[in-house]
């Protein structure tokens, strides 16, 4: 149905409608909420990695003077072995409650213990130091590999292994194994020339959004609870917050402010049912903050992984099988990325023949959440170095090879959906015509790489109400929080259904009482999915708009036609109203005109990126430079092209980051011992050069545009385009990451 | 209970007086006092720039400076950029760059881009992205950041 | 963040006073890019802060190309980098205040507070060392000077006695064919604390062939910065060449007792020695 079509306000790069907000500094930020008589709270968090809760004694942080009330696991309802299920997937209650506040055990350093309500901050935070909780220290479980060893400690004794719908009898760390086949592997490998296997090892990596978690609660006298937070879905923390507190979700409002980054890292709550517990115990506001420390020890990260990685081919490059296996951290509860991870590995390819094994393993970390299509960079990492192995070995280029193998319209994706129209191939050719990877690269210690990835993008619900003003504007009312100029790219292509130009809409994010139900941003979901709802509210628009044009010129409705912003009678008179004039005479032809369009739309297109680094190693240090950088992606159709490059753009350093240094490091206590900025490392802009955003556009035919998401996909390719790229330069492949300077030193046999 | 100083102080301009205990940080004294939350909080040591403000015509992180040492002092931040119909050239350019996604670095980086045109109008790329070091950002790969600058040097130094 | 009192001391002797009254849990407040750090992560336990910002004598930036260079216990780096002559007489110490931190910490960071703060990585105490740079203390009991290399005598400890402050740096001025270099190795380009750092001093003779005089510091090493003695003496009378840098670099790493921690492993540590060792030879060799 999408086919390439010239647009009027798609694909122009008009001002976002928040800017002017947040370049001045007045756009409200969930920490810059205020209100009179706020309290302020703050956590107090295990320092122990495993721990039994012997006794938690709040009584002299009670006492202490500013202090309002303190609360503890005791203030949350019981928690049965109930299954809630909220939108995405059923989540075990009671892991659900003990990740806000411990009951009876902690589980990584930084789990939730009490939380005190004060009048200054710094009265909450000397009073969490005068809660007496005595514990009793277990051994921890760290790593992933080690975790799965029979004899490993138990970190939940009633945890039993799930493999294909058959539990286990014995407890174990390992919550579940998945396994998706297609063909016959053995005898792919049988025919295979060459076969490469390789084992892999990621790091812990958090999202590192810059804003940290917040909440401010407020119990009214009548039960209304309302929540001032930064979220990336106000429903979901609507649901999330009715589960945990045992709270029917009509008595709860949750207002979104604006929000300083998520990537995954700010679906799932930690400190909003906190910030609600104190709120109805002191009867007062309360605002509740992390600190950074906070974030990197009481939030989830993306899990660290271990992946052995099987491929063989023919001489001439075909892969004839292939095999995964990935055992993912899930951290203190069951519900890791491996999931994600197994359905996009080898999806950028057609392979008749593979087997991928998934586990999901607790270990004493913290619960992990998403992170930019979790679980597909790591499994990437695996499969495109083998991949570029291979094609080493063959002497074939690497985007050769890729082309030679590459996933089109038809083919079958491992976990069983067969393709619709994609672009990988387009990416791959376009990687391959540009300038970057046509240049000379020759010099000692630099290296050139490629790497490819995919991922299949979400749909889900979403509402929209468009509310048309006298003077031809509209205002637009969506629950989608906007975190990268999201609001213009949905009032765009509202904006292109009605004809006007998109400063005629004024966007705005309301709360969960003022508009229907919508998921989370995440998932590349919201210019995809949210986008659609305002295609739809437009469209509402439209034809009522048209009822009214009808009635103006006393015809049938089947007269009147709507095209470039105009509306015309087709039949017999010889009338025209512009859009903005017909808005203007509403009141005459029946009263105001609102649109609604819902959404829970099956197609999201998935998305692919292809990637080309260029890096120098400084061969005395072990340190990396990124040199150049070059990212293409199939973006469906960019409907505001610079947050598209954007993405694309703040993905690829993400995975640079990933690659090159970040990673959480514990001592054997299992404490995390860099939970700063300043020791975890992330990308600075003096460690980059420009990064050269490429965009494809192969329509995807699930949107009336033809949009894809491209949030996502971006952070898939770097890690093994890099990998590829030291290789390149120095002839080792690196299987670890962080590829940090003494990993790189260690290596090279320098230490 | 902590006691209180008395500070007065000019910020973006206007003479301001406050009450704070030494403990609070410029940074808390702007957002919890004044309500001025345009320099924002994203570490609270120093190491991520998204509270900048200019202090004395200085670039400073005000998450490192104490409320009582701003006494007679003089502070700009991020409210005060823009005139009363009309954005900062470094404003217009971030917007015109989309330099900004979640936008939470845009203060701190917008302040940080001031101090440096103030002292160097016509940077180097390489010059740009060594003092905008101390600015973190996780959404824009810091690309259109570092040309909304270059940009905005333009239109100031013509 | 635990409650604490302020003053801003207008005198050395007010200081020196109040920190002699205070003991312990008094802290003289410069910066404040290490301190406030640190008590807010309840890393310090402080009662009272002493700004000095307004004391004159820690504010002296005075360089003369004979007596050298005053330098105020309080004053910020950016304020050293902007003076041209310093930046030709001290290239090595100029490294080090460019890489503190970022531009906005450079705005408060001092080189004193660098000292006092006697963090093993501290960036600029290699280079002050290598210059020769001596401390003048103010105390209770009146003035005294300290070579630098004899200031700290531990993590986060130094030699000042109760009630005791440092008022000013001073360093000489350079000898003619003589330049310094300090660098160290971060995994980023900035915005990292040393995983290791290396300064030296070199003095030419006049041909520009011969060294006549060396000294070479390490941070991030041992529990204090090192003055590496051994390996800056044997470059005294050598030519300049590859093998003598390298034997100077063997020395070094001869001395290093790294740690492994979160910034890097003992090991690493004791190799980039060799490799930092040599590059801040032939840095300040090629200043000259
Ligand atoms: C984000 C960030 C990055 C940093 N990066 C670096 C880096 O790259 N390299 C590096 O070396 N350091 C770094 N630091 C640490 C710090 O900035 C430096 O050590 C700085 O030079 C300290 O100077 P200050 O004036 O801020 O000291 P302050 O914090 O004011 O003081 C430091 C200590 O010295 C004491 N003190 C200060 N002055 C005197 C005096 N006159 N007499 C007696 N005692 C005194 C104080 O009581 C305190 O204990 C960084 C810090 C931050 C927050
Ligand atoms: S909040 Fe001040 S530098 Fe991060
Ligand atoms: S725009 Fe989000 S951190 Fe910079």
């Amino acid at each position: 149905m999408a086919e390439k079509k010239e647009y009027k306000v798609i694909g122009t790069r008009p001002i976002r409608h928040d800017g002017v907000d947040k370049v001045t500094g007045r756009a409200l930020y969930g920490a810059d909420f205020q209100m009179t008589g706020l309290l302020h709270g703050r956590v107090l968090r295990s320092p122990h990695a495993h721990a039994r809760i012997v006794s938690i004694d709040t009584s002299r942080a009670e006492a202490y003077p500013g202090v309002k009330g303190v609360v503890t696991a005791q203030d949350l309802p019981e928690a049965e072995d109930r299954v809630a299920d909220l939108g995405e997937g059923a989540v075990n209650l009671k892991y659900l409650c003990d990740n806000i506040l411990a009951s009876d055990k902690v589980l990584y350093t930084g789990h939730a213990v009490a939380a005190v309500a004060a009048t200054s901050p710094h009265i909450a935070e000397e009073a969490c130091k005068l809660i007496d909780v005595e514990y009793e220290v277990l051994p921890p479980v760290m790593e992933v590999r080690q975790a799965m060893e029979a004899d490993a400690p138990l970190l939940h004794e009633n945890l039993k292994t799930t493999s294909m719908g058959e539990t286990a009898e014995e407890p174990s760390n390992v919550a579940s194994h998945i396994q998706h086949k297609l063909g016959d592997p053995d005898k792919g490998f049988a025919e295979a020339d060459i076969v490469v296997e390789r084992d892999f090892v990621t790091g812990t990596v958090h999202q590192g959004y810059i804003e940290p978690h917040n909440a401010t609660a407020h119990f009214n006298q009548d039960g209304q609870l309302t929540i001032w937070c930064s979220t990336q879905g106000a429903f979901t923390v609507r649901e999330q917050v009715a589960e945990i507190l045992q709270y029917p979700i009509s008595k709860i409002k949750v207002v979104p402010m604006e929000i300083g980054g998520g990537f995954g890292g700010k679906i799932s709550v930690y400190i909003k049912p906190v910030a609600a517990m104190l709120a109805k115990k002191t009867g007062k506001p309360v605002k509740v903050l992390m600190s950074r420390s906070d974030v990197f020890e009481g939030t989830g990260p993306t899990p660290a992984s271990y992946i052995r990685v099987k491929m063989g081919a023919t001489k001439e490059g075909k892969i004839t099988a292939a095999e995964a296996y990935l055992a993912f951290e899930a951290g203190a509860y069951p519900g890791s990325p491996v999931g994600p991870g197994a359905m996009c590995i080898f999806a950028p390819y057609s392979i008749e023949n593979l087997v991928i094994d998934g586990y999901d393993v607790v270990v004493n970390k913290p619960k992990t959440a998403p992170y930019r299509a979790p679980g597909a960079p790591n499994a990437a990492f695996g499969s495109e170095t083998v991949l570029d192995e291979i094609a080493e070995e063959l002497g074939i280029d690497p985007l050769e090879i890729r082309l030679l193998n590459g996933a089109k319209e038809g083919d079958r994706r491992a976990d069983g959906p067969v393709h619709p129209r994609i672009g990988f191939i387009e990416t791959v050719e376009t990687a391959k015509a540009h300038p970057h990877y046509t240049a000379p690269n020759g010099k000692k210690h630099h290296g050139r790489g490629v790497a490819s990835g995919y991922w299949f993008n979400i749909g889900l619900e979403s509402s929209v109400t468009i509310n048309v003003n006298a003077d031809g504007t509209i205002n637009l009312v969506e629950g989608s929080t906007d975190i990268g100029g999201t609001r213009s790219s949905i009032a765009m292509q509202a904006a292109e259904v009605l004809g006007i130009p998109a400063e005629s809409v004024n966007p705005s994010v309301v709360d969960t009482n003022s508009v229907g139900y919508t998921a989370v941003t995440g998932g590349s979901r919201t210019t995809y999915a949210t986008g659609y709802a305002a295609y739809e509210a437009a469209q509402d628009v439209k034809r009522k708009m048209i009822t009214r044009a009808a009635k103006l010129w006393e015809v049938d409705e089947d007269n009147v036609q709507f095209a470039d912003g105009e509306f015309s009678c087709i039949n017999g008179k010889e009338e025209q109203i512009s859009f903005r004039d017909l808005c203007g005479r509403l009141g005459q032809t029946g009263g105001p005109v609102v649109g609604s369009g819902t959404v829970n739309p099956g197609g999201a297109g998935g998305a692919y990126a292809t990637h080309i680094v260029d890096v120098v190693v400084d061969e005395e240090t072990g340190k990396v430079d990124i040199l150049r950088y070059t990212a293409v992606q199939d973006a469906g159709k960019a409907i505001h092209p610079s947050y598209v490059e954007g993405q694309i753009q703040g993905g690829a350093v993400q995975g640079i980051g990933w690659a090159l240094n970040e990673e959480y490091i514990y001592n054997d206590e299992g404490t995390m011992t860099n939970a700063s900025f300043l020791d975890y490392r992330m990308p600075t802009c003096l460690d980059l050069p420009m990064i050269d955003a490429v965009i494809v556009e192969v329509p995807n035919p699930g949107h009336p545009y033809g949009v894809r998401g491209v949030g996502e996909v971006p952070i898939v390719p770097p890690m093994a385009a890099i990998a590829n790229a030291i290789y390149d330069a120095i002839g080792i492949r690196m299987t670890e990451l962080p590829m940090s300077p003494d990993r790189l030193l260690k290596a090279m046999g320098k230490i | 209970m902590a006691r209180k100083s008395h500070v007065q102080t000019t910020i973006n301009g206007e003479t301001v007086e406050f009450l704070c205990e030494s403990r609070q940080s410029l940074l808390e004294v702007l957002r919890d006092e004044l309500y001025l939350t345009g320099a924002k909080e994203g570490c609270n040591n120093g190491n991520c720039g998204a509270c900048s403000v200019i202090l004395d015509g200085r670039l400073v992180n005000s998450c490192l400076v104490l409320g009582v040492e701003t006494e007679g002092r003089s502070v700009e931040t991020i409210e005060g950029l823009a005139e009363p119909d009309k954005l900062h050239p470094i404003q217009d350019a971030f917007l015109e760059n989309a330099a900004l996604q979640c936008g939470i670095c845009t203060p701190g980086f917008i302040m940080s881009a001031k101090a440096l045109l103030d002292s160097n109008p016509n940077p180097t790329e390489h010059e740009i992205r060594y003092w905008l070091a101390g600015n973190l950002c996780r959404c824009t790969g810091y690309d259109k950041i570092v040309k909304a600058v270059m940009d905005a040097a333009q239109e100031t130094s013509a | 963040m635990q409650d604490f009192s302020y003053v801003s001391a207008q005198t050395v002797s007010e200081a020196v006073s109040l920190l002699d009254e205070n003991g312990e849990k008094a802290r003289i407040l410069a910066g404040g890019t290490d301190l406030i750090v640190q008590v807010r992560e309840a890393r310090r336990d402080v009662g009272l802060m002493i700004d000095v910002k307004s004391i004159p004598e820690v504010n002296v930036l005075d360089y003369d190309d004979d007596a050298g260079l005053t330098l105020g216990a309080a004053v910020e780096c950016y304020k050293i980098y902007a003076v041209d002559a310093i930046c030709n007489a001290y290239p090595g110490l100029i490294d080090a205040t460019k890489i503190i931190g970022g531009t906005a910490i450079q705005g408060r960071a001092g080189v004193g507070g660098n000292l006092c703060n006697a963090s093993p990585a501290a960036d600029c105490i290699p280079p002050l060392i290598v210059l020769g740079a001596t401390c003048v203390i103010a105390g209770p009991n009146g003035e005294r000077e300290l070579p630098v290399e004899h200031f700290c005598t531990g993590p986060g400890q130094t030699a000042l006695e109760k009630g005791e402050m440092l008022v000013s740096l001073k360093i000489p001025a350079p000898a003619s064919n003589s330049s310094s270099f300090y660098l160290r190795f971060i995994p980023r380009n900035e915005m990292d604390i040393a995983v290791v750092g290396a300064g030296a001093s070199v003095t030419l003779d006049a041909a520009k062939q011969t060294i006549v005089s060396a000294r070479i510091a390490l941070a991030a090493v041992a529990p204090t910065p090192l003055f590496a003695e051994e390996a800056s003496e044997l470059l005294a009378g050598r030519e300049v060449s590859d093998a003598a840098i390298d034997e100077a670099a063997q020395a070094a790493q001869a001395i290093a007792r790294p740690i492994s921690d979160m910034r890097g492993t003992a090991e690493q540590r004791t190799h980039l020695v060799g490799v930092l060792t040599r590059r801040a030879l032939n840095g300040a060799i090629q200043r000259i």
